[in-house]
Protein backbone atom coordinates (compact mmCIF):
# COMPACT_ATOMS: atom_id res chain seq x y z
CA UNK A 1 0.00 0.00 0.00
CA UNK A 2 2.47 2.21 1.01
CA UNK A 3 5.02 1.48 -1.70
CA UNK A 4 1.92 1.80 -3.96
CA UNK A 5 1.76 5.14 -3.08
CA UNK A 6 5.92 6.17 -3.46
CA UNK A 7 5.76 4.02 -6.63
CA UNK A 8 3.17 6.30 -7.95
CA UNK A 9 2.83 3.99 -11.14
CA UNK A 10 6.01 3.61 -11.15
CA UNK A 11 6.37 7.51 -11.76
CA UNK A 12 7.88 8.21 -8.49
CA UNK A 13 11.06 9.12 -9.32
CA UNK A 14 10.07 11.66 -11.48
CA UNK A 15 7.83 12.96 -9.46
CA UNK A 16 9.10 12.87 -5.82
CA UNK A 17 12.71 14.41 -7.68
CA UNK A 18 10.41 17.15 -8.52
CA UNK A 19 8.71 17.95 -4.93
CA UNK A 20 12.17 16.92 -3.64
CA UNK A 21 14.12 19.53 -5.09
CA UNK A 22 11.39 22.42 -5.13
CA UNK A 23 11.34 21.55 -1.35
CA UNK A 24 15.48 21.96 -0.84
CA UNK A 25 15.94 24.57 -3.22
CA UNK A 26 13.16 26.46 -1.23
CA UNK A 27 14.55 25.93 2.10
CA UNK A 28 18.11 26.74 1.23
CA UNK A 29 16.67 30.35 -0.04
CA UNK A 30 15.28 30.18 3.91
CA UNK A 31 18.46 29.07 5.27
CA UNK A 32 20.78 31.72 3.14
CA UNK A 33 18.41 34.65 4.05
CA UNK A 34 18.74 33.47 7.75
CA UNK A 35 22.25 33.66 7.66
CA UNK A 36 22.42 36.84 5.89
CA UNK A 37 20.51 38.53 8.21
CA UNK A 38 22.77 37.46 11.24
CA UNK A 39 25.60 38.54 9.35
CA UNK A 40 23.94 41.73 8.73
CA UNK A 41 22.99 42.12 12.53
CA UNK A 42 26.89 41.48 13.87
CA UNK A 43 28.44 43.96 11.54
CA UNK A 44 26.00 46.46 12.50
CA UNK A 45 26.95 45.81 16.18
CA UNK A 46 30.12 46.01 15.40
CA UNK A 47 29.54 49.73 13.64
CA UNK A 48 27.87 50.52 17.04
CA UNK A 49 30.27 49.85 19.34
CA UNK A 50 33.19 51.18 17.18
CA UNK A 51 30.73 54.89 16.79
CA UNK A 52 30.77 54.11 20.65
CA UNK A 53 34.21 53.69 21.60
CA UNK A 54 34.92 56.81 19.44
CA UNK A 55 32.47 58.84 21.40
CA UNK A 56 33.95 58.41 25.12
CA UNK B 1 -3.91 56.62 6.73
CA UNK B 2 -1.38 57.73 4.86
CA UNK B 3 0.02 54.95 2.85
CA UNK B 4 3.27 56.97 1.69
CA UNK B 5 4.82 56.85 5.29
CA UNK B 6 5.47 53.29 4.16
CA UNK B 7 7.62 54.22 1.19
CA UNK B 8 10.20 55.07 4.05
CA UNK B 9 12.92 51.95 4.80
CA UNK B 10 12.15 53.60 8.53
CA UNK B 11 8.75 52.73 8.50
CA UNK B 12 8.54 49.73 6.49
CA UNK B 13 11.15 47.47 8.08
CA UNK B 14 8.97 47.13 11.03
CA UNK B 15 5.94 46.93 9.39
CA UNK B 16 7.44 44.45 6.96
CA UNK B 17 8.70 41.97 9.99
CA UNK B 18 5.22 41.91 11.40
CA UNK B 19 4.09 40.76 8.25
CA UNK B 20 6.49 38.18 7.52
CA UNK B 21 5.43 35.19 10.55
CA UNK B 22 1.69 35.44 8.73
CA UNK B 23 2.81 35.09 5.49
CA UNK B 24 5.17 32.12 6.66
CA UNK B 25 2.41 30.40 8.57
CA UNK B 26 -0.13 31.08 5.49
CA UNK B 27 2.36 29.41 3.26
CA UNK B 28 3.20 26.45 5.27
CA UNK B 29 -0.29 25.51 6.30
CA UNK B 30 -1.57 25.90 2.46
CA UNK B 31 1.06 24.08 0.99
CA UNK B 32 0.46 21.30 3.71
CA UNK B 33 -3.11 21.45 2.50
CA UNK B 34 -2.01 21.84 -1.12
CA UNK B 35 -0.23 18.60 -0.79
CA UNK B 36 -2.51 16.58 0.55
CA UNK B 37 -5.41 17.61 -1.57
CA UNK B 38 -3.23 17.04 -4.54
CA UNK B 39 -1.77 13.53 -3.35
CA UNK B 40 -5.05 12.28 -1.49
CA UNK B 41 -8.10 13.37 -3.21
CA UNK B 42 -7.38 13.57 -7.29
CA UNK B 43 -8.98 10.92 -9.00
CA UNK B 44 -8.04 7.52 -9.12
CA UNK B 45 -8.96 7.05 -13.06
CA UNK B 46 -5.55 9.43 -13.85
CA UNK B 47 -3.63 7.52 -11.40
CA UNK B 48 -3.76 4.29 -12.69
CA UNK B 49 -1.52 5.88 -16.08
CA UNK B 50 -0.71 8.96 -15.85
CA UNK B 51 0.61 9.62 -12.40
CA UNK B 52 3.45 12.26 -13.61
CA UNK B 53 0.64 14.81 -14.08
CA UNK B 54 1.38 15.46 -9.92
CA UNK B 55 4.53 17.38 -10.90
CA UNK B 56 2.16 20.43 -12.33
CA UNK B 57 1.53 20.96 -8.41
CA UNK B 58 4.73 22.76 -8.19
CA UNK B 59 5.58 22.77 -11.83
CA UNK B 60 3.03 25.51 -12.80
CA UNK B 61 3.04 27.79 -9.45
CA UNK B 62 6.21 27.99 -9.88
CA UNK B 63 6.66 28.97 -13.36
CA UNK B 64 3.25 31.36 -12.55
CA UNK B 65 5.31 33.10 -9.75
CA UNK B 66 8.60 33.11 -11.95
CA UNK B 67 6.66 35.50 -14.56
CA UNK B 68 4.53 37.50 -11.81
CA UNK B 69 7.24 38.16 -9.54
CA UNK B 70 9.09 39.79 -12.89
CA UNK B 71 5.80 41.61 -13.56
CA UNK B 72 6.34 42.90 -9.83
CA UNK B 73 9.76 43.36 -10.33
CA UNK B 74 9.29 45.62 -13.06
CA UNK B 75 6.33 47.34 -11.31
CA UNK B 76 9.20 48.32 -8.82
CA UNK B 77 12.02 49.50 -10.65
CA UNK B 78 9.42 51.93 -12.69
CA UNK B 79 8.05 53.39 -9.23
CA UNK B 80 11.62 54.08 -8.53
CA UNK B 81 12.66 55.46 -11.27
CA UNK B 82 9.38 57.85 -11.29
CA UNK B 83 9.50 58.54 -7.95
CA UNK B 84 12.92 57.77 -7.00
CA UNK B 85 11.92 56.54 -4.17
CA UNK B 86 14.49 54.48 -2.39
CA UNK B 87 12.19 51.43 -1.02
CA UNK B 88 10.95 50.65 -4.25
CA UNK B 89 14.82 49.66 -5.92
CA UNK B 90 15.05 47.50 -2.34
CA UNK B 91 11.82 46.04 -3.31
CA UNK B 92 12.92 44.90 -6.96
CA UNK B 93 16.17 44.08 -5.94
CA UNK B 94 14.46 42.05 -3.14
CA UNK B 95 11.98 40.09 -5.60
CA UNK B 96 14.59 39.27 -8.28
CA UNK B 97 16.30 36.05 -6.42
CA UNK B 98 13.22 34.66 -5.82
CA UNK B 99 11.75 35.21 -9.09
CA UNK B 100 14.95 33.78 -10.52
CA UNK B 101 14.57 30.23 -8.27
CA UNK B 102 11.01 29.97 -9.01
CA UNK B 103 12.51 29.90 -12.62
CA UNK B 104 14.68 27.51 -11.90
CA UNK B 105 12.23 25.39 -10.38
CA UNK B 106 10.22 25.86 -13.34
CA UNK B 107 12.63 24.73 -15.58
CA UNK B 108 13.77 21.64 -13.43
CA UNK B 109 10.49 20.51 -12.92
CA UNK B 110 9.95 21.12 -16.07
CA UNK B 111 12.91 18.35 -17.43
CA UNK B 112 11.51 16.08 -15.12
CA UNK B 113 7.56 16.74 -16.27
CA UNK B 114 8.88 16.32 -20.39
CA UNK B 115 11.10 13.10 -19.85
CA UNK B 116 7.97 11.27 -18.60
CA UNK B 117 5.42 12.95 -20.66
CA UNK B 118 7.05 13.66 -24.18
CA UNK B 119 9.98 11.31 -23.91
CA UNK B 120 12.71 13.92 -23.71
CA UNK B 121 14.26 15.95 -21.49
CA UNK B 122 14.83 18.92 -23.40
CA UNK B 123 13.14 20.38 -26.61
CA UNK B 124 13.44 23.60 -28.03
CA UNK B 125 10.34 24.12 -27.72
CA UNK B 126 8.64 28.04 -27.73
CA UNK B 127 8.10 28.00 -23.82
CA UNK B 128 10.72 26.16 -22.48
CA UNK B 129 13.19 28.68 -24.46
CA UNK B 130 11.24 31.96 -23.23
CA UNK B 131 11.50 30.65 -19.52
CA UNK B 132 14.95 29.95 -20.39
CA UNK B 133 15.87 33.45 -21.60
CA UNK B 134 13.68 34.60 -18.45
CA UNK B 135 15.91 32.48 -16.11
CA UNK B 136 19.06 34.87 -17.83
CA UNK B 137 17.47 38.05 -17.73
CA UNK B 138 16.91 37.49 -14.01
CA UNK B 139 20.70 36.51 -13.72
CA UNK B 140 21.50 39.49 -16.03
CA UNK B 141 19.22 42.13 -13.30
CA UNK B 142 21.36 40.11 -10.44
CA UNK B 143 24.72 40.20 -11.96
CA UNK B 144 24.57 44.29 -12.92
CA UNK B 145 22.87 45.58 -9.33
CA UNK B 146 26.07 43.59 -7.55
CA UNK B 147 28.47 44.83 -10.33
CA UNK B 148 27.89 48.12 -9.74
CA UNK B 149 29.51 49.76 -6.58
CA UNK B 150 27.56 52.78 -6.03
CA UNK B 151 23.53 51.63 -5.50
CA UNK B 152 22.31 54.47 -7.26
CA UNK B 153 23.61 53.87 -10.53
CA UNK B 154 23.17 50.13 -9.74
CA UNK B 155 19.77 50.61 -9.19
CA UNK B 156 18.90 52.84 -11.85
CA UNK B 157 21.05 50.67 -14.56
CA UNK B 158 19.44 47.29 -13.38
CA UNK B 159 16.12 49.28 -13.21
CA UNK B 160 16.22 50.01 -17.33
CA UNK B 161 17.63 46.29 -18.07
CA UNK B 162 14.52 45.29 -16.19
CA UNK B 163 12.32 46.96 -18.04
CA UNK B 164 14.19 45.87 -21.58
CA UNK B 165 13.79 42.70 -20.26
CA UNK B 166 9.65 42.36 -19.86
CA UNK B 167 9.15 41.40 -23.68
CA UNK B 168 9.86 38.21 -22.51
CA UNK B 169 6.78 37.63 -20.40
CA UNK B 170 4.35 38.14 -22.96
CA UNK B 171 6.49 35.94 -24.96
CA UNK B 172 6.28 32.84 -22.73
CA UNK B 173 2.36 33.57 -22.01
CA UNK B 174 1.69 33.15 -25.52
CA UNK B 175 4.10 31.34 -26.83
CA UNK B 176 1.86 28.08 -26.75
CA UNK B 177 -0.30 29.83 -29.54
CA UNK B 178 2.39 28.09 -32.43
CA UNK B 179 0.25 29.37 -35.56
CA UNK B 180 2.06 26.14 -37.39
CA UNK B 181 2.84 22.92 -35.83
CA UNK B 182 5.57 21.80 -38.60
CA UNK B 183 7.35 25.34 -37.66
CA UNK B 184 7.72 24.98 -33.91
CA UNK B 185 7.20 22.29 -31.94
CA UNK B 186 4.66 23.40 -29.21
CA UNK B 187 5.11 20.90 -26.60
CA UNK B 188 3.03 23.03 -24.08
CA UNK B 189 -1.08 22.72 -25.65
CA UNK B 190 -3.73 25.21 -24.06
CA UNK B 191 -5.82 23.31 -22.24
CA UNK B 192 -9.29 24.42 -21.60
CA UNK B 193 -9.78 25.06 -17.12
CA UNK B 194 -13.19 23.32 -17.74
CA UNK B 195 -11.65 19.49 -19.54
CA UNK B 196 -9.32 19.67 -16.04
CA UNK B 197 -10.75 17.62 -12.95
CA UNK B 198 -12.03 20.21 -10.13
CA UNK B 199 -10.18 18.28 -7.53
CA UNK B 200 -6.35 18.72 -9.64
CA UNK B 201 -7.33 22.43 -10.50
CA UNK B 202 -8.34 23.28 -7.04
CA UNK B 203 -5.18 21.38 -5.30
CA UNK B 204 -2.78 23.23 -8.01
CA UNK B 205 -4.74 26.80 -7.17
CA UNK B 206 -3.76 26.11 -3.99
CA UNK B 207 -0.60 25.36 -4.07
CA UNK B 208 -0.22 28.69 -6.55
CA UNK B 209 -1.65 30.78 -3.24
CA UNK B 210 1.35 28.30 -1.26
CA UNK B 211 4.23 29.84 -3.66
CA UNK B 212 2.38 33.09 -2.87
CA UNK B 213 2.54 33.14 0.20
CA UNK B 214 6.34 31.71 0.28
CA UNK B 215 7.39 34.45 -2.07
CA UNK B 216 5.72 37.49 -0.19
CA UNK B 217 7.78 35.90 3.31
CA UNK B 218 11.15 35.80 1.69
CA UNK B 219 11.10 38.87 -0.26
CA UNK B 220 10.05 40.81 2.95
CA UNK B 221 12.96 38.80 4.78
CA UNK B 222 15.08 39.89 1.97
CA UNK B 223 14.22 43.49 1.60
CA UNK B 224 14.87 43.98 5.52
CA UNK B 225 18.67 42.78 4.94
CA UNK B 226 18.85 44.92 2.35
CA UNK B 227 17.55 48.04 3.91
CA UNK B 228 20.31 46.60 7.15
CA UNK B 229 22.89 46.64 4.43
CA UNK B 230 22.42 49.98 2.78
CA UNK B 231 21.36 51.49 5.86
CA UNK B 232 23.76 50.16 8.33
CA UNK B 233 25.45 53.35 8.90
CA UNK B 234 22.00 55.26 10.14
CA UNK B 235 20.96 56.34 13.40
CA UNK B 236 17.93 54.86 12.91
CA UNK B 237 19.70 51.24 12.34
CA UNK B 238 22.14 51.73 14.83
CA UNK B 239 19.43 52.54 17.60
CA UNK B 240 16.97 49.37 16.38
CA UNK B 241 19.92 46.99 16.08
CA UNK B 242 21.17 48.40 20.15
CA UNK B 243 17.97 48.29 21.32
CA UNK B 244 15.67 45.70 20.12
CA UNK B 245 16.92 43.17 17.58
CA UNK B 246 13.89 42.15 16.36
Amino acid sequence: MIAEFFSMGGFGFYIWTSFGLTFLLMLAEVLYLRQQRRTNLKRIQRIRKMNAGSDS
Amino acid sequence: MNWFRYASPVEFYPLAGRMIPWFAIAAVLTTAFGLYWGFFQTPDILSQQKEYYRIIFVHVPAAWMSMWLYLVLVGWAVLGLIYNTRLSFMMAAAVAPTGALFTGIALLTGVLWGKTSWGTWWDWDPRLTSELILFFIYAGYMALQSAIEDSYRADRASALLAIVGLFCIPLIYWSINCPDPTQCAALHARSSMSAIETNILAAMWTMVFAFWMYSFAVIFVRVRNIILERERNSTWVSRLIGGDPS
